[in-house]
């Protein structure tokens, strides 16, 4: 630097003369150096005074972890240790390159994850056991009374009225006192053993939702409840995130692209979908592939986070999505199908989908017809006789005229004559997609609609072309869906849109702005765009689908309006197109082995896996305030199936069908219906068909309210049911835990009561005799529970992470050791389980356990219900027969007394029957042989011998090893075996990886790649980005449905009757005309009416910026960078008619309950609509609510169970059961709520 | 001289505060700083943190010319000040950032049994006592402004006419914000005590906490109110650039942790001797321009060997080259100075948002992203660029309308390639770049690896 010059009074300097001398005459002062034209001060090395900023940031150690939040994030962290306490978190960044030409997945993370540490040593940690004081107290006693029995004093207690209601009502109310582990054990033991012994294994259940986030720790109380013969509770239905639509159409719980794939697309449609908030470290793949020329839009009803990255913001009101999308096909339909053929649409959609599929048509008495059941090979005389004929599908073959039966379908999938052809090669058959031109005439089939404003059904005439085949009159389901959605052609009958601006037509885009308020200039040129770039790049347009479309009880509707955009436009199965849906879909990526321990198959199968919406429906009695009947939602072109019965009658007859789970199953402990088979000298099976025939015997489902059929013991880890997901919050409260509540709503009108289930006079309250909860901090859970346990958080054990959003196996690792008294998952529940075997040995000994067990997905079951026919044998339709038209009868062996033993070590069922994913057998043998000297072998008891499972590590070790994704030699195992069944090469795509096994240190350092495997649809072969169904278009692999292709058409009885056999507009649920809630709109000054003064407004949950579900609101981080507590977001349009202005206190009342919270005024919020994000536990500054005189409530005290009954299907195809792949949702978007000003004064 | 320096694109910033969180965890959180966030992400339009810090009218922060066009101290004289020393009035208020709080949790867990459900209140971390929340430091997040505070927004007082708080208007977007590490640091020339200094070697700008006594005349001086006040030491405490992290070759906490991947480091040369003339520039709509001029071409050989002679090794001439800062703002110039009217030559440059058009553009049935459309659709984004221009050009237009129009050009041109078409040449030339330039941009913006971002 230059010495300062003389200077001009022209030359820039600073301010005057004076103030220079003195800055200049610090040069004498500091060490450092004034700057030449005295501006500024710099110094150079030394610098004793940053010492403290070094010292901070030193430290001991960088552990690598993650978090086992219900996300999908599976990020890997940095996790930061000083002095043996952890400091801080910071992003891993060393994830495998995804190539020179892609950004990469580095860093993966949110604000949530990085302000975790904040638990660790947080006063909301929970730190030691704890019992409500009143039941720790009693129980002492009684043990005193009984000889220190813990089983006859827990007895003592909960079959005593007086003495149980002591303790249920003052659940949640505070009182809970330290205990012992050694006590806290003991309670949850004996409540274990005594219910196992007087009400059954089946009165037991457990709930830990999303393994892939933790597997260990999900296995953990898992494989206890499952070898107890307890019922896991479903997680992906029951949260509403399950999109129906996906069994529906695919035969596939849910598979959908990494977040890398992304990039690949041309066309991304964000749909109900915020992608910043809720896929936070994947959110950079859209932002970055718009640099690319990729279209972004955005179609949201708020100027959500994600709106801002779009180039078109398209506020479709909220529910109303599948009008747009409808509208949008109807573009696609015309201008690529129909005006012109596109030849890649075409060739696509000929191999991939049912469209060229027969259906016949049935004749009404009008002359009218209706679509009926596809045409089978059981239809045709050249065929009738084939194995399996009545589940393969026909087609025209365009070359000759003549029907086919093609490769591929469900028939061929099962029996020895499909060996080798379930595949979908057409050979030189060219399906034809439409009778248009070789029909022999032309008929009007009545197709349904609900698109008034009540939802209220209809139809309208509209014509396809037909021929007869063998006598059936059948028409393609091409012709079907250009009929539905309104694409008429030269000469058909019947009512058609008369342009795309007919707004009284569906489903012509100015017909959908009506509904939707996007205008039909917009949806037209989206829907054109979509397809055009699906054209152009040969399938790579993409939706991203949110819980914004997929949360509303009509969502599998909305979701087959989607798929049918990307399925008609060759998206699906192609990198960077088809959907992406990313609702809580989070993959276990090792899930044969994982299956394996969680559900204990190495020792006993089947495991008691029950649809948590159902059950919880009837057992908070959530089924004794309906309004409405089950046929409320019928179609007119139904055969009124459904009438006449309640939702609770259709959950029974689905159970006793053998359709959907049932447990508790019997009104007999199932332990004595073994016993009693025995003592009848009959097997099980006979004995319980003929004891259901002569009525002495009935499914507990169709008496939930009798005390012998409650749920009595319910376990809880890594859960917020009673902060969280427990839609219904106020009926938990009421009936299953007998405390408090706020619940407002009537009981169920007389007229309107079940037929076939048992109503009996007074709702129970306190069904629940134990509620045990294991958790790091106070949760809403843990505030109600009995016993609460402290675990040990994620970074104080060792797990397994996997996501769909990326491709990779990370680990958890201790950064400390648990501290206090809190201990893993896996510890606790071995606690558990010793303490439990050292009870049950006396009291329950060795027994026979009998399981009903639904018709299950992915096996010959799914042929068990030819056409998708009702037949309900109590109504003397047909007869009982277990396994076909009801449910398969398992007798299973319970050695109580050695459950912890059986916990600890792998068993030997893995050896002898393998493990099964989707179909797949994989003989395990190699592998179990591996373990043994991995993992160390067992000595001495039931499990001498045998892997060991004593660890956390072991179990990581025999997840990653009985896995294909995670074992090379086993995918190429599965492949090979694929290939023998469908007759398609296969095993080259694992073949690259044979060799590798990734052990559990491996996952300890950065994340690591995974193996092509038959357990997924895609592949990542070669380093490619995983994209779902790929294997199934380039390797002609079917899909599990029943034409083995994905389906627009469903031809269940009950899809006919809700009129939903196609894609279909339904409008939200009606709450007005279901509940009399007031109308949307409606302004009430609360005078002379029941109800309480204010707006009513649609009430929507969506996903919270500042927490993981209720996961890190409670984070003085997350509350100190929003607003530190409950809010409810609003616009200014409805905040100013009742006067409420930007953080008021208000409260939302509806008939399910109050919540009290501060308002968020804000003019991007959509006039009539108010946002409450989800999960703010009732813990944080939640203060008592004017309108119920108690504490105001969380989002879901207004929010309660309704039950799709479509949902309930099972025993047909991919309309089958298997856990978390189909079953009712527990939806929650379409209630409405009371918004009033309250009192600014509040109380606590 | 060499400086490290930041940009960050505003395009890819998601809001997601992660930086905030990973910032604070590291840095402040302690007694005494409970309220200070070095990161902090704000919500266009909205008040900012502290409240309303960019109105200097009131704040008296950063420079300004005094009538002979030299450089004065807004909030007076370096003489003032010290005659001023002991009643300093231009000082936000804790109410302007806000009152920290806590929650009284462990009444969940050792509540005795009572009528109701245990809840933890808000407790203040000031007073201790039970309080109702009122602000926070980030209040007004994905509001988009509100009608309430419009009289309040410094940003909204020259350009009230173009931004309506209307659903059918809605914008936003997220402005994160660290220490500007200014060439021209009014902060350093406010302390009375001389305890602020850039250092020498990368002009990171640091509080000496043994010299510092607490004057606070550095929280008054800056403008972007990134010094703040620790109540318990009674030193001022500021963004450090996570120097002891740089030391090491690691970037900063914000930056590794920023999961939008919109965090860029990188070292620039520049002439210090310049530095004071550029601040000075009368117009207030060139000094985006001159702060430009202030700026080394690394890759001159003159300037390489002035660097070398004046003692700069040569993996620092290396990481200059190779700066993705100098790249962003002298290569492709598409990143912008926050706030250049402040005169302190801030040196966290920002690169402005895209946001989605309007739908009377779309209703027409038009493609935005159509080339021929490409420019017309810039006039019609959401967010009005004379707000843009408010926070990166001192209100003129030009500059970010050019950094907006190559942005989209980029993408038009990129759209070809994706698509497997044949690229237009004519769409870089359209804004002044070459295809390969454009390319260039592209990688460096979209790829963005971990090692071409620091």
């Amino acid at each position: 630097m230059t010495p300062p010059s003389k200077k001009s009074i022209l030359d820039p300097g600073m301010d005057g003369a004076l103030s220079d001398a003195l800055v200049r005459s610090r040069r004498f002062f500091t060490k450092g150096t004034v700057s030449a034209d005295l501006r500024t001060l710099t110094k150079k090395g030394g610098r004793g005074a940053d010492d403290f900023y070094r010292d901070r940031w030193s430290h001991d150690k960088v552990v690598r972890s993650t978090h086992g939040v219900n996300c999908t994030g599976s990020c890997s962290w940095k996790v930061y240790v000083k002095d043996g306490i952890i400091t801080w978190e910071t992003q891993q960044t060393d994830y495998p390159s995804v190539g020179p030409d892609s950004p990469e997945y580095e860093p993966r993370g949110c604000p949530r994850g990085a302000a975790f540490s904040w638990y660790t040593y947080s006063p909301t940690r929970v730190r030691y056991p704890y019992v409500r004081g009143v039941l720790l107290q009693m129980f002492r006693e009684a043990k005193a009374q009984h000889d220190g029995d813990p089983v006859r004093a827990w007895a003592h207690i909960v079959e005593n009225p007086q003495r149980a209601k002591a303790y249920k009502s003052a659940r949640g109310k505070g009182g809970l006192v330290r205990a012992t582990w050694e006590e806290a054990s003991e309670i949850v033991a004996a409540a274990h053993v005594h219910t196992i012994k007087k009400y059954g294994p089946d009165r037991v259940a457990g709930f830990s939702p999303i393994p892939a986030m933790s597997m260990v720790s999900h296995a953990s109380g898992a494989r206890f409840v499952n070898l107890i013969g307890g019922s896991m509770l479903s997680f992906y239905d029951w949260y509403a995130d399950l999109p129906v639509a996906s069994p529906q159409v695919f035969g596939d719980q849910t598979d959908v692209p990494e977040s890398g794939d992304w990039w690949n697309a041309g066309y991304l449609i964000m749909w109900g979908s915020n992608l910043p908030v809720t896929r936070t470290p994947d959110a950079h793949w859209m932002t970055e592939a718009r640099y690319r020329g990729q279209k972004v839009i955005a179609v949201a009803p708020d100027y959500a986070d994600n709106v801002k990255f779009a180039d078109e913001w398209l506020p479709a009101k909220p529910g109303t999505d599948a009008a747009l999308a409808m509208a949008m096909g109807h573009v696609v339909l015309k201008e690529f199908f129909v005006d012109r053929t596109t030849p890649y649409f075409t060739e696509y959609v000929k191999s991939y989908t049912d469209l060229p599929h027969l259906v016949r048509l049935e004749e009404g008495a009008d002359g009218a017809y209706t679509a009926g059941k596809f045409l089978t090979a059981a239809d045709l005389a050249g065929h009738a006789g084939d194995e399996n004929a009545a589940f393969k599908t026909v087609l025209i073959d365009a070359n000759t005229g003549n029907p086919v039966v093609p490769n591929g379908s469900l028939g061929h999938r099962y029996g020895e004559a499909g060996v080798g052809s379930w595949n979908l090669e057409l050979g030189s058959v060219d399906p034809t997609l439409s009778l248009m031109g070789t029909a022999e005439d032309r008929v009007t089939v009545r197709m349904p609609r609900f698109d008034t404003a009540d939802g209220a059904a209809a139809d309208l005439p509209r014509g396809v072309p037909v021929r007869r085949v063998e006598g059936h009159l059948v028409t393609t389901v091409f012709d079907l869906l250009l009929a539905q959605y309104g694409v008429g052609r030269e000469g058909l009958p019947g009512q058609w849109p008369t342009g795309y601006d007919d707004a009284t037509a569906p489903y012509t885009p100015a017909w959908q702005e009506t509904i939707t308020g996007v205008s039909a200039d917009a949806a037209t040129r989206i829907g054109r765009e979509f397809a055009q770039n699906a054209e152009e790049s040969r399938g790579r347009s993409m939706i991203v689908m949110g819980a914004g479309t997929n949360h509303w009880f009509h969502s599998d509707t909305i979701y087959r309006a989607f798929l049918t955009l990307t399925n008609l436009t060759g998206c699906q199965g192609v990198n960077g197109g088809g959907w992406a849906h990313y609702v809580g879909q989070e993959k276990v990526r090792p899930i044969t082995g994982y299956t394996q321990i969680a559900n204990a198959l190495d020792w006993n199968r089947p495991p008691r896996n029950m649809i948590q919406t159902a059950f919880w429906y009837l057992h908070t009695n959530q089924f004794r305030y309906d309004q409405f009947g089950a046929d409320t939602l019928s179609a007119t072109t139904g055969k009124g199936q459904l009438a006449g019965k309640s939702t609770a009658d259709i959950i029974a007859q689905s159970a006793r069908m053998g359709w959907m789970p049932s447990y508790p199953t019997f009104d007999r402990n199932p332990l004595d219906l073994s016993d009693d088979a025995a003592a009848a000298g009959k097997p099980v099976g006979e004995y319980v068909v003929e004891q259901l025939k002569s009525g002495d015997l009935e499914f507990a489902g169709e008496d939930p309210d009798a005390p012998g059929n409650y749920p009595r013991v319910l376990s809880i880890w890594r859960a917020n049911l009673l902060g969280s997901s427990g839609k219904g919050n106020e009926y938990f409260l009421k009936h299953l835990l007998g405390t408090d509540s706020s619940v407002r709503a009537t009981e169920t009108p007389e007229d309107q009561r079940p037929l076939d289930v048992r109503w009996r006079d007074e709702a129970p309250e306190g069904k629940l005799d134990l509620l045990m909860t294991i958790d790091f901090r106070q949760t809403s859970t843990t505030i109600f529970s009995d016993v609460v346990l402290p675990a040990a958080t994620w970074y104080e054990k060792h797990d397994l992470n996997t996501t769909d959003m990326h491709p990779f196996v990370h680990s958890f690792n201790p950064a400390i050791a648990p501290p206090w008294q809190t201990r893993t998952d896996w510890d606790a529940w071995q606690t558990i389980a010793e303490k439990f075997s050292e009870l049950a040995a006396s009291h329950l000994g060795v027994r026979k356990d009998v399981v009903a067990v639904a018709l299950t997905h992915d096996t010959p079951d799914a042929m068990a219900n030819p056409h998708g026919v009702v037949r309900d044998w109590k109504k003397g339709e047909c007869e009982p027969i277990p396994g076909v038209t009801m449910p398969k009868l398992v007798e299973v062996e319970r050695d109580y007394g050695a459950v912890a033993e059986k916990m600890n070590a792998l068993g030997p069922l893995v050896d002898t029957l393998g493990a099964t994913t989707k179909g797949v057998t994989f003989e395990l043998g190699a592998q179990v042989e591996y373990l043994r000297r991995k993992n160390g072998a067992v000595r001495g008891g039931v499990a001498d011998g045998r892997p060991s499972l004593k660890r956390d590590v072991n179990v990581c070790e025999a997840i990653l090893a009985l896995s294909g994704t995670t074992n090379g030699a086993l995918a190429t195992q599965g492949f090979k075996t694929l290939e023998k069944r469908t007759g398609v090469k296969l095993a080259d795509l694992a073949a690259e990886h044979e060799g590798k096994q990734i052990a559990f240190a491996d996952t300890q350092g950065p994340p690591v790649p995974v193996i092509t495997s038959p357990e997924w649809s895609g592949s990542e072969t070669g380093g490619r980005r995983y994209s779902p169904f790929t294997i199934n278009v380039e390797r002609k692999k079917p899909w599990h449905t029943l034409t083995g292709r994905m389906h627009f058409y469903l031809d269940h009885d009950w899809m006919t009757e809700l009129g939903e056999g196609l894609p279909v507009y339904r409008p939200p649920l009606n709450m007005a005309a279901l509940f009399a809630e007031p109308a949307l709109g409606n302004i009430s000054d609360g005078a002379g009416g029941t109800e309480v003064e204010g707006l009513t407004v649609r009430y929507l949950t969506p996903h919270n910026k500042w927490s993981i579900h209720s996961e890190y609101q409670d984070n003085l981080f997350m509350l100190s960078l929003s607003r530190g507590g409950q809010n409810i977001w609003m616009s200014d349009r409805d905040a100013a008619k009742v006067g409420i202005v930007d953080n008021d206190w208000i409260e939302a009342v509806n008939r399910n309950g109050v919540v009290v919270a501060r308002a968020i005024v804000s003019h991007r919020m959509p006039e009539g609509t108010v946002y409450m994000y989800h999960a703010q536990d009732r813990l944080i500054d939640v203060p008592i609510a004017e309108t119920s005189g108690k504490r105001g409530g969380i989002h879901n005290s207004l929010t309660r169970l309704l039950v799709k009954p479509s949902h309930l299907i099972g025993g047909y195809a991919q309309l089958a059961f298997a856990f978390n792949y189909l079953g009712p949702t527990g939806n929650q978007r379409d209630e409405v709520t009371i918004i009033r000003k309250r009192s600014q004064d509040v109380t606590y | 001289m060499a400086q490290m320096a930041m940009v960050m694109n505003l395009d890819k910033c998601i809001g997601c505060h992660t930086c905030s969180v990973t910032c604070k965890q590291a840095w402040t959180n302690r007694s005494g700083t409970e309220y200070i966030w070095f990161n902090n992400v704000e919500t266009r339009p909205g008040l900012g943190y502290p409240r309303t810090y960019e109105d200097q009218d009131k704040w008296q922060g950063g420079w300004e010319l005094n009538k002979r066009g030299r450089m004065k101290l807004k909030a007076g004289g370096r003489f003032r000040k010290l005659m001023t020393i002991f009643s300093n009035p231009k000082l936000p208020s804790i109410g302007e950032y806000y009152e920290p709080w806590t929650y009284d949790y462990a009444t969940l867990t050792d509540a005795p049994a009572q009528e109701h459900t245990p809840v933890a209140r808000p407790k203040s971390l000031i007073s201790g006592k039970n309080m109702k929340i009122e602000w926070s430091a980030n209040w007004d997040d994905d509001l988009g402004g509100s009608t309430a505070n419009t009289h309040r927004d410094p940003m909204l007082k020259k350009i009230a006419d173009k931004v309506k708080f209307e659903f059918e208007q809605t914008f936003m977007f997220y402005l994160p914000r660290i220490c500007e590490h200014c060439l021209n640091p009014s902060c350093a020339a406010s302390c009375p005590s001389g305890a602020i200094y850039k250092r020498e070697e990368d002009g990171i700008v640091l509080v000496d906490q043994d010299a510092c006594r607490g004057w606070r005349m550095c929280v008054s001086g800056c403008p972007y109110k990134k010094i703040y006040f620790n109540h318990r030491t009674g030193k001022a405490e500021k963004c450090t650039f996570c120097f002891p992290r740089i030391e090491v070759g690691l970037p900063t906490v914000c930056s590794e942790t920023c999961v939008g991947r919109l965090r860029y480091i990188g070292l620039m040369l520049y002439d210090a001797d310049k530095v004071l003339a550029a601040a000075s520039t009368t117009d207030e709509h060139g000094l985006y321009e001159a702060q430009r001029d202030v700026f080394l071409d690394p890759f001159d050989p003159e300037v390489i060997r002035e660097a070398e002679k004046a003692g700069i090794a040569r993996d620092w001439i290396d990481a200059a080259q190779r700066s993705p800062i100098y790249a962003l703002i002298n290569t492709f110039k598409v990143a912008l100075p926050l706030h250049p009217e402040y005169r302190t030559m801030p040196m966290v440059w920002y690169i402005p948002p895209l946001s989605p058009v309007v739908e009377v553009v779309a209703d027409t049935g038009e493609d935005a992203e159509d080339k021929g459309n490409l420019f017309a659709a810039i006039d019609a984004l959401r967010i009005p660029i004379e707000y843009l221009a408010e926070l990166f050009t001192a209100g003129d237009v030009v500059p970010v309308d050019a950094v907006l129009k190559k942005l989209a050009a980029m993408r038009s041109y990129m759209r070809d390639i994706n698509m497997g078409r044949e690229p237009d040449g004519s769409i870089p030339a359209s804004v002044g770049m070459t295809e390969e330039e454009m390319y260039d941009m592209y990688r460096l913006l979209a790829i963005a690896k971990y090692e071409e971002r620091y």
